[in-house]
């Protein structure tokens, strides 16, 4: 009965969403009545999982699992959650957990709600508030299956203390060669950026920069904020920025703690994508741009004279505040 | 090369959402719909696949016959032939098991069809109808080529990217990549004729049963406004995004 999370690690090292989806099962549990275990793949310090909730972990060590494999690990998952009798399963929002959630979804015959925003508002029938319309709205969502998948959508419950012993179990779920179907042939991902998916902050600039060669004051402050870059849609198809920067409703979503718009007016589809973010700062020459109806903070200014400026401060803020 | 495109029907993306009858039901007033932009990027590429690999593109939807000015503009961009399931579509699983019957009828090489639809984003139905018809799968892709029966393809991953190779059948979850925004098509009066003559085939659902249910709806609460912060005094803005708002 015990509720499964999936914590996903990255070279052994935890990733950030994984103590937040723990923290979540574990409120799940507590609802239920129940316990945690979590299921880790390769992962270095299982026990920092307690930390958060967790009573055991499940760890699989197994050199065929490197590279992630959707149908692999939802095979492992699915194998977990009948070992622990596991009536509601709890996974993050990456594109990975994505990836793998349908196939996990059809391998327990369990019914999935993804981009969920809160615990359940009851256990029975189990019905959870979802974002829809791209965060144009929320959707209460109940699921109907014995079984129930739970995708949690990043940064919306939060990271929660609440000390547990996790006991650590090692766990070799039986795959087999067919499960590999699709085959890793090279990963290229930038070892040393924030990614928009794991960034706490995200700094992003629009058309109102006029050019890409305006992108290096954008750079700075992600680099002094330790956050990603990202940038609208136009400025993508232009080729001003790699397409991975778009964000918006048909670009990547953003939901971090804090979203730095500069040069971007706020059009539907751009704010639709990004609306999750906790806080919004906008920085526009044009005190009618519609961002400013979306945003808490707002700087009427040229960016070309504020963000060089806004740079210094935060550094300075930065000297005296680390 | 047999492809199928599975085409979600979805509000135009400057629609403003409200809600009817005590906001369980999507009020459709006034409300534009098109096909699914990820879609929209698979059946462009789709489209690549016919002109220079020969490959017949069939299109599919589950929907009732409002969806059908939906089809008709994926015909005139050039689809050959259209099916629609004749049944509202419910949720993920619904939706994927009734795909599951004609994609196994058909017996296509090749299933597009989109990350997630911009209405429900509910990103499941590509993966469980893989999953239904034992066909391979590859989510957030980017970039497709095939040759014989091998795709090789690149998944948009978190932070970067990833290329893989796969063996057909397969099923894609596509997204912007797939091709170029500047690639999409807005059909022509000769697309949009041709279109008219082109086989839109309604079939009856086999009544696959649902896992979910959406309850009801709510919109966002309203937000208060934006603090106005002079560029005269940038401390001002730290000061607030430091103690206030806790993000920095
Ligand atoms: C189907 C569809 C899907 C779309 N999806 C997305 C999406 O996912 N993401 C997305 O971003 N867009 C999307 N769009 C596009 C969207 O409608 C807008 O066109 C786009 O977001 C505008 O980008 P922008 O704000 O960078 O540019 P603009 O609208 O041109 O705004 C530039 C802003 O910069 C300001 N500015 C100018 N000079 C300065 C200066 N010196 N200092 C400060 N500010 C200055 C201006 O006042 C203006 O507000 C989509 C559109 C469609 C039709
Ligand atoms: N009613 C439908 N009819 C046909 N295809 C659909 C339907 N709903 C979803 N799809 C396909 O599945 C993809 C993902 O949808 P979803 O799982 O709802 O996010 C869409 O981009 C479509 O390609």
């Amino acid at each position: 009965m015990s509720v499964l999370v999936y914590t996903e690690a990255e070279e052994g090292k935890f990733k950030k969403t994984s103590y937040e989806v723990v923290s979540y099962a574990r409120g799940i549990a507590d609802m239920m009545n129940t316990t945690v275990t979590a299921i880790a793949v390769n992962a270095d310090n299982i026990s920092e999982l307690g930390a958060y909730g967790a009573d055991k972990v499940l760890h699989i060590k197994n050199d065929k699992l490197n590279a992630f494999n959707a149908n692999a690990y939802a095979k492992a998952i699915a194998q977990a959650a009948n070992q622990e009798s596991s009536k509601v399963i709890v996974i993050s929002s990456s594109a990975n957990a994505k990836y793998l959630a349908p196939l996990l979804a059809m391998d327990l015959n369990a019914g999935y709600a993804s981009n969920v925003v809160a615990l359940p508002e009851s256990a029975s029938p189990f019905t959870v508030k979802r974002t829809a319309f791209t965060n144009k709205a929320f959707n209460h969502t109940k699921i109907t299956t014995d079984i129930k998948i739970v995708g949690l959508s990043k940064n919306s419950f939060g990271i929660k203390e609440s000390q547990k012993d996790a006991s650590e179990e090692s766990f070799e779920p039986s795959l087999k060669d067919a499960q590999f179907d699709v085959e890793v042939k090279s990963v290229d991902k930038a070892k040393d950026k924030v990614t928009i998916a794991d960034a706490e902050i995200v700094v992003s600039g629009g058309r109102g920069l006029k050019g890409p060669e305006n992108w290096s004051m954008v750079e700075e402050m992600a680099d002094i904020l330790g956050a990603a870059t990202a940038c609208s849609k136009p400025v993508s198809d232009m080729g001003w920025r790699p397409h991975s920067e778009h964000v918006g409703q048909t670009g990547k979503p953003v939901a971090s703690n804090l979203y730095i718009a500069i040069g971007i007016s706020g059009a539907i589809q751009h704010l639709a994508g990004i609306n999750s973010s906790k806080v919004k700062v906008v920085i526009n020459s044009d005190p009618e741009a519609p961002f400013f109806k979306a945003a808490d903070y707002g700087i009427v200014g040229d960016a070309f004279d504020i963000v060089p400026r806004l740079n210094e401060k935060l550094k300075e803020f930065k000297a005296n505040n680390s | 090369m047999k492809i199928l495109v599975c085409i979600s029907h979805v509000p135009d993306t400057t629609s403003k959402i409200n809600f009817t009858d005590n906001d369980t039901q999507f009020d459709t007033n006034g409300v534009q719909f098109v096909i699914n932009p990820n879609d929209e990027f698979g059946l462009t590429r789709a489209m690549w696949f016919k002109e220079k690999q020969n490959a017949t593109v069939d299109i599919v939807n589950v929907g009732g016959a409002e969806t059908e000015p939906t089809l008709r503009k994926a015909l005139a961009i050039g689809a050959d032939s259209a099916i629609r399931i004749n049944t509202e579509a419910l949720d993920g699983f619904q939706v994927a098991k009734e795909l599951s019957v004609i994609a196994k009828e058909g017996n296509y090489d090749l299933i597009i069809a989109g990350r997630e639809s911009i209405d429900y984003n509910g990103g499941m139905v590509p993966g469980m109808l893989a999953s239904l018809i034992g066909a391979s799968f590859i989510n957030t892709c980017i970039s497709l080529e095939i040759e014989g029966d091998s795709a090789t393809a690149i998944r948009e991953i978190d932070g970067g990217k990833e290329t893989v190779t796969a063996k057909l059948p397969l099923v894609i979850g596509g997204q912007k990549g797939l091709v170029e925004e500047s690639d999409l098509r807005i059909p022509n009066m000769r697309g949009i004729m041709m279109a008219r003559k082109k086989p839109l085939d309604v079939k009856e659902p086999q009544g696959a049963s649902t896992e979910t249910k959406a309850v009801s709806f709510e919109k966002p609460a309203p937000k208060g406004a934006v603090k106005l912060i002079s560029p005269d005094n940038l401390d001002e803005l730290i000061d607030l995004l430091h103690n206030e708002a806790k993000a920095i």
